[in-house]
């Protein structure tokens, strides 16, 4: 166990017993745990960063966790644009990162094609 | 059908829904988060009195309440779109429609972004998603961090990152700009902190809160600054030090901070870099109303209830037919007003839907307001000073322009 997880708190207690959960993300395997988000699930795992901005491919990850932003937007088995901060993770779910996405329509873009 | 459909399962839906299902009202809650709760979840300070307000427990209270009484929760669903139709509402979801006599809007409040150059690489976030994945997922936003923007809210949740054994270097202001305001002014700042004074075992802010009427004596505190800041609960508060630049290539590395003046000006050449691997931004709250903008109710803008607040009377009725607000979406309070504001409305919503010439609906709803009124003056944590003011001026402004 990693110390990125609080499993005791002075107030609030001991965590108690979750069922793990096995999912990838971009194609590595990860472990999560029943009854936590996408976003959680990774951050525990280390990983911060969840897309890239669609045109400069800057990184992006949460920012308000409570799904407000959309920054923490992901593709979970198949489907695009889910918020991962408000997302359940489950079992064998397959996550891929927000990508760069092509913009044909930009002047540099067009200039390179003629 | 339902004869209610609440929109947000935080203090006030769920009080709303157990008002409502005590009068036999058959009632649905959506929320989209994947537990009930809202914002108190991540909840958990000391009162003054030294007990701990525990959200999450005070969120399972609210919910066994609520199902006990045959109250619906739907979790992880989203409502994106409302509309008046015929004699109700229909209720747009990410999953379905729903159609509705009588709709509540406890939709909650959100986050007012201070944006700092920077701002967008991971490990950036806002304080209340640091709150969340703390308290509500234990997990930690990162080995040490800093916290951008001194408030009410700021300082409560730094706290409790504290208290689950986080790293916090400080809490330093924002940049100016004309977004944070009056947020980077030392002096505006001071003057706002001085207000939970009461909660702080800090003799510096208890002397403070003491002497808050002396303008001079704060212009001397501030002229005095230590250069360490001043600690409350053992984290340096900086009032005299602002966030200039989040670095760092593909997520946080470091921080830029300068020293101001007591009115916020940068002082050239203070630049200092600290270590941190995240940052959280505190720009205060805001009423998440646009629900209600959609639907067409009225709004005013009130800068003692946290911003643009869909017109509404004490018992939270709007302007529009069958149509209710409750909680942070009528103005930012704490948990606790708004649970109790949305018992009022789930008795509105009671009174209106079994028009019976029983009287003792009306005996409980004014009960209930008197409960509002009464945790409202008694609230440990303002959010802001003059609540009770932006609350009459909404009242008038119901009364003389819509009833
Ligand atoms: C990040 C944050 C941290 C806070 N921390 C504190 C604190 O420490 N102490 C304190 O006293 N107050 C705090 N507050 C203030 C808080 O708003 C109140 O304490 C209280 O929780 C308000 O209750 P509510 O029922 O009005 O709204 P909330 O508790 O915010 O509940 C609203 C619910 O509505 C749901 N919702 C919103 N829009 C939709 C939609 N379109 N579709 C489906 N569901 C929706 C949300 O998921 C949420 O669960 C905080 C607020 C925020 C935003
Ligand atoms: S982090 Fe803001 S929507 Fe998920």
């Amino acid at each position: 166990m990693n110390n990125r997880r609080i499993l005791h708190h002075p107030v609030l207690g001991t965590m108690p017993e979750r069922n793990a959960v096995h999912f990838t993300f971009d194609g590595k395997k990860y472990k999560g745990f029943e009854g936590e988000t996408i976003a959680a699930a990774l951050l525990a795992s280390g990983v911060r960063t969840l897309r890239v901005h669609e045109e400069k491919e800057t990184p992006r990850g949460i920012y308000c966790n409570i799904g407000h932003c959309f920054e923490c937007r992901v593709t979970v088995n198949g489907q695009p644009g889910v918020r991962s901060c408000l997302t359940e993770i489950n079992d064998g779910m397959v996550i891929e990162s927000g990508k760069r996405q092509p913009t044909p329509l930009k002047r540099k873009e067009i200039a390179r094609h003629v | 059908m339902y004869d209610a459909v609440i929109i947000g399962a935080g203090p006030a839906g769920l009080s709303a829904a157990i008002a409502c299902a005590k009068w036999n009202l058959q009632v649905v809650v959506i929320d989209e988060f994947m537990k009930p709760g809202g914002r108190l979840l991540g909840q958990l300070h000391q009162e003054p009195d030294g007990t701990w307000w525990n959200g999450i427990k005070e969120a399972n209270i609210l919910v066994e309440q609520a199902r006990a009484l045959g109250v619906d929760i739907w979790c992880g669903v989203s409502v994106h779109h409302i509309e008046e139709v015929g004699q109700g509402w229909r209720v747009h979801t990410n999953k379905e429609r729903i159609d509705t006599p009588k709709l509540l809007l406890a939709t909650g409040a959100a986050e007012t972004p201070a944006p700092v150059p920077g701002w967008t690489l991971p490990g950036v976030m806002s304080i209340g998603a640091a709150q969340v994945m703390t308290n509500v997922h234990r997990v930690r936003p990162g080995k040490k961090g800093i916290v951008i923007g001194i408030n009410v809210l700021s300082a409560a949740i730094t706290r409790e990152l504290q208290l689950a054994g986080g790293d916090v270097v400080g809490m330093v202001l924002p940049p100016v700009n004309p977004i944070t305001k009056d947020a980077g002014n030392p002096r505006k700042v001071m003057q706002s902190l001085l207000r939970i004074s009461h909660l702080a075992p800090s003799a510096f802010l208890r002397m403070g809160g003491k002497l808050s009427r002396a303008n001079w004596m704060q212009k001397l505190a501030l002229t005095f600054y230590p250069k360490s800041g001043v600690k409350m609960w053992g984290i340096p508060i900086h009032l005299r030090k602002a966030a200039v630049q989040i670095n760092g290539e593909k997520e946080v590395e470091s921080v830029t901070i300068c020293s101001v003046t007591p009115d916020g000006k940068r002082i050239e050449g203070s630049e200092q870099t600290m270590d941190v691997d995240f940052v959280c931004i505190a720009g205060g709250l805001y009423p998440l109303a646009e629900l209600a903008a959609v639907a067409g109710c009225p709004f005013h803008y009130f800068p003692e209830l946290g911003g643009h607040v869909p017109v509404h009377n004490e018992r939270m009725k709007t302007p529009l037919e069958g149509l209710y607000v409750a909680g942070n979406i009528t103005g930012i309070e704490s948990a606790k007003v708004a649970r109790a504001q949305g018992f009022v409305a789930g008795l509105s919503i009671a009174k209106e839907t079994i028009q019976s010439a029983d009287s003792a609906i009306d005996k409980h709803l004014e009960n209930a307001l008197d409960e509002v009124r009464k945790i409202r003056s008694n609230a440990a944590i303002q959010f802001h000073q003059d609540i009770h003011a932006g609350r009459n001026k909404m009242e008038s402004i119901y009364k003389e322009q819509f009833s």
